[in-house]
């Protein structure tokens, strides 16, 4: 692991030599001239990113990469994959290594200013949680004080930890972990008596990963705001815009009840002047981003619209609901701005 | 006799082309062309970096060093909380390297000296087993290694709740090994001064008796003599500081274990792994070392009567150092850089702290500099160190 980031960080010095990083339109380019979407996702996270059986990647994090990869590409299948912890995920992005990020990462005012970084949505809304064997009896997050918790380096997470055993003047003690199998390993194995991360991903770990789900309980308390959303390299607004209102159209178009099943006939037929604009049959959008006019159309009609990619990964495979995470119409936080 | 060009006369003075065609010239020029194109490159590199992480708005500076970590650490040799700042983390990860370095070489020198001799062992089950150990471990990578001992520990050993007490006040669990200590007192720094006293009062006696030994032959007992000055200047500190008794003894409350002195499985199983892994090589220098001793010094050890064990450690044992210490400061210095490999299993070491500290910071160019040269420093004092000790087991020629 220390040979990855050190490599890394190597890279980011040859990336930073060969300079090319920083002009407008580079990304681009470099996508097309390629032919496919370098994406760093998690190493496994079912329903965010995770390998499945036949070593196909699946997740709404995923979803996001392979939307762009249509909207450019006009295949979605046409991503690379880079499988990275939290430890070694900026790195890979700033070295240029990868082209996005969709790895469940929280933004934050450090990341977005001083790292380099321009996060371009969220996909999903969260908030760290705790995981916990139901044999200790524990019923809320105050009764944690002296408890040993699980956790991996390098993310809001180990932070946010901190801060509320602080505010609530409790101690802890940190097992820290980068590799999340190793991690959840350990927490399974009884190292520690809590797991923590974003509610989401315990919720994962707990369906996933244990034994016997239902020997865990995730604790009623969320004790942080975790917006995750995908995140490109500073420097290249084209490549921004573009991976933004890829993430844009999806949730637009949950908004328009355009879904894969009747995005052909809502081209053909609809009259309404706004899916006319996402889906290119009046033109404008997909040149002012640089790409073609079905730009929007691709993305719907290979990946789906936000709330289907939703259904199918997060719901299907964690039996989470929408919550927050509904549009804004139905009381929730996601929220398209409009295409036009 | 002159030299032949002035045969052709001293009247010419030497040409440009002259000036290069001298070898003592040219070596001059082509060591400073090659030095002035690294250092070219090394600017070019540096600057371009620089230049490039404020084109991609990256922050660039050892500044952040002084903020506040917000993260806890697992366990630290120092007072360290979250509202520390970054470089005390640091410090506590490197504390952390250096302890489990250090009690790794000790370790390691000790276990691999005597699987080395049991290697050569005249006894047919003792050699096998000793060859055994030295082949299976040292052909298994040592970050395998790690994941094993690591795997192993939390999960033979029992949950706090049920933890097992092989001696009284001494708990073994899934969360590491728990030892009763003496609750902090004055009467303990004062022992630790006066250790040090003792010690420097027996290097004065050593260097006495060595004296009067040269002089008259007499030799001294310098073992018990000096055991005899360092317990008795320590146990008078600890008489003078008020003979404190109050232990903190281990025992359950709440989720944990409080009190005692805990050792973590993460620990533990860098400890274990490295110790392990280091030992088997260190027990082929050492075999190597004892058979590169010729076969006569045996035989006349023999001859004179002196037991086979004490032939071992008085005659051979100190001449086959001579061959083992350079090839022993490698197996060392391996142990030290392979401790980074911590980080894989959770102990908080230098690369650990690190590599938190380059993700909440996002400076990572810095804090791989400032790990990298403290990896250095390490290694250059343990060598350093090894070359001392190398010259000083050397034959003194005489």
């Amino acid at each position: 692991m220390k040979i990855k980031t050190i490599l890394a960080a190597g890279a980011m010095t040859v990336a930073a030599v060969a300079a090319h990083n920083a002009q407008a339109g580079a990304v681009l380019d470099g996508i097309k001239a390629k032919g496919f979407v370098q994406c760093g996702v998690n190493t496994g996270l079912p329903g965010f990113s995770s390998a499945n059986a036949e070593g196909k990647w699946e997740g709404i994090d995923v979803d996001i990469c392979r939307g762009i990869a249509a909207a450019v590409l006009g295949d979605a299948n046409s991503v690379q994959y880079t499988p990275l912890t939290a430890a070694q995920r900026f790195t890979a992005l700033q070295s240029g290594e990868i082209d996005i990020l969709s790895r469940n990462t929280t933004a934050t005012t450090t990341r977005d200013a001083k790292l380099g970084l321009t996060f371009v949505g969220i996909n999903y809304y969260d908030g760290q949680g705790f995981l916990i064997p139901k044999a200790l009896g524990v019923t809320s997050a105050t009764e944690l004080d002296g408890a040993t918790v699980c956790v991996e380096p390098g993310t809001t997470t180990e932070l946010n930890l901190a801060d509320y055993f602080r505010a609530k003047g409790m101690s802890f003690e940190p097992v820290v972990i980068e590799n999340i199998n190793e991690a959840t390993a350990a927490f399974f194995s009884g190292r520690c008596d809590v797991y923590t991360t974003d509610a989401s991903g315990l919720a994962s770990i707990r369906t996933t990963m244990a034994e016997n789900p239902d020997d865990y309980v995730i604790l009623p308390e969320i004790i942080s705001k975790e917006p995750l959303g995908p995140v490109v390299a500073q420097g290249d607004e084209q490549w921004s815009d573009v991976a933004r209102w890829s993430f844009l159209a999806m949730v637009e178009a949950e908004e328009f009840g355009v879904t894969m099943g009747n995005v052909d006939d809502m081209k053909a037929n609809s009259t309404n002047p706004g899916i006319q604009r996402l889906l290119g049959v009046s033109p404008g959008m997909g040149e002012a981003l640089g790409l073609d006019e079905e730009w929007a159309y691709r993305i719907i009609k290979n990946v789906g619209n936000y709330g289907e990619s939703y259904e199918k990964n997060v719901t299907a495979k964690l039996g989470l609901e929408r919550g927050i995470n509904a549009l804004w119409t139905d009381g929730g936080l996601q929220y398209a701005w409009p295409v036009r | 006799m002159s030299k032949p060009q002035h045969a052709h006369g001293d009247v010419r003075s030497k040409s440009f082309v002259d000036y290069l065609n001298d070898e003592n010239v040219r070596a001059v020029l082509y060591q400073v062309i090659a030095i002035g194109l690294i250092i070219l490159a090394g600017w070019y590199l540096v600057s371009n970096t620089l230049n490039n992480l404020e084109k991609q708005n990256i922050s660039t500076g050892y500044g952040f060093l002084d903020l506040e970590a917000s993260f806890e650490i697992g366990e630290s040799m120092i007072d360290y909380s979250a509202k520390s700042d970054y470089a005390t983390a640091l410090l506590v990860g490197l504390l952390n390297t250096v302890k489990v370095s250090v009690l790794g070489i000790i370790l390691c020198t000790l276990i691999g000296t005597i699987f080395g001799v049991a290697r050569l062992s005249s006894n047919w089950i003792v050699r096998k087993l000793a060859t055994a150990y030295v082949e299976t471990f040292r052909n298994i990578p040592v970050l395998l290694q790690l994941f094993f001992w690591y795997a192993l520990i939390p999960s033979a050993f029992p949950h706090p709740r049920d933890a097992l007490e092989p001696l009284p006040g001494v708990l073994l669990t899934s969360r590491g090994m728990y030892l009763p200590v003496p609750v902090a007192d004055n009467a303990y720094t004062l022992m630790g001064i006066a250790a040090i006293i003792a010690l420097v009062v027996i290097l004065f006696v050593k260097s006495w008796a060595k004296k009067r030994q040269d002089a008259t032959g007499q030799p001294f007992p310098m073992f018990l003599a000096g055991l005899g000055i360092f317990v008795g200047f320590v146990f008078l500190a600890y008489l003078i500081g008020g003979a404190p008794t109050e232990m903190s003894i281990p025992a359950l409350k709440g989720f944990n274990i409080r009190g005692g002195y805990n050792i973590s499985p993460e620990f533990l199983a860098v400890l274990i792994g490295l110790t392990v892994y280091t030992s088997t090589y260190v027990a082929e220098v050492v075999r190597s070392g004892i058979q590169a001793v010729p076969n006569g010094q045996w035989e006349a050890a023999d001859s004179l009567g002196v037991r086979r064990s004490v032939a071992l450690r008085k005659v051979i044992l100190p001449q086959s150092m001579r061959v083992a210490i350079p090839p022993l400061t490698n197996q060392y210095l391996n142990l030290t850089k392979n401790s980074s490999l911590a980080v894989a299993v959770g102990y908080p070491d230098l690369v650990s702290v690190s590599n938190t500290t380059m993700n909440q910071t996002g400076q990572a160019i810095e804090a791989i500099s400032i790990f990298m040269s403290i990896y250095l420093g390490l290694s250059l004092l343990t060598s350093l160190f090894m070359n001392w000790f190398n010259k000083k087991m050397a034959l003194v020629e005489r």
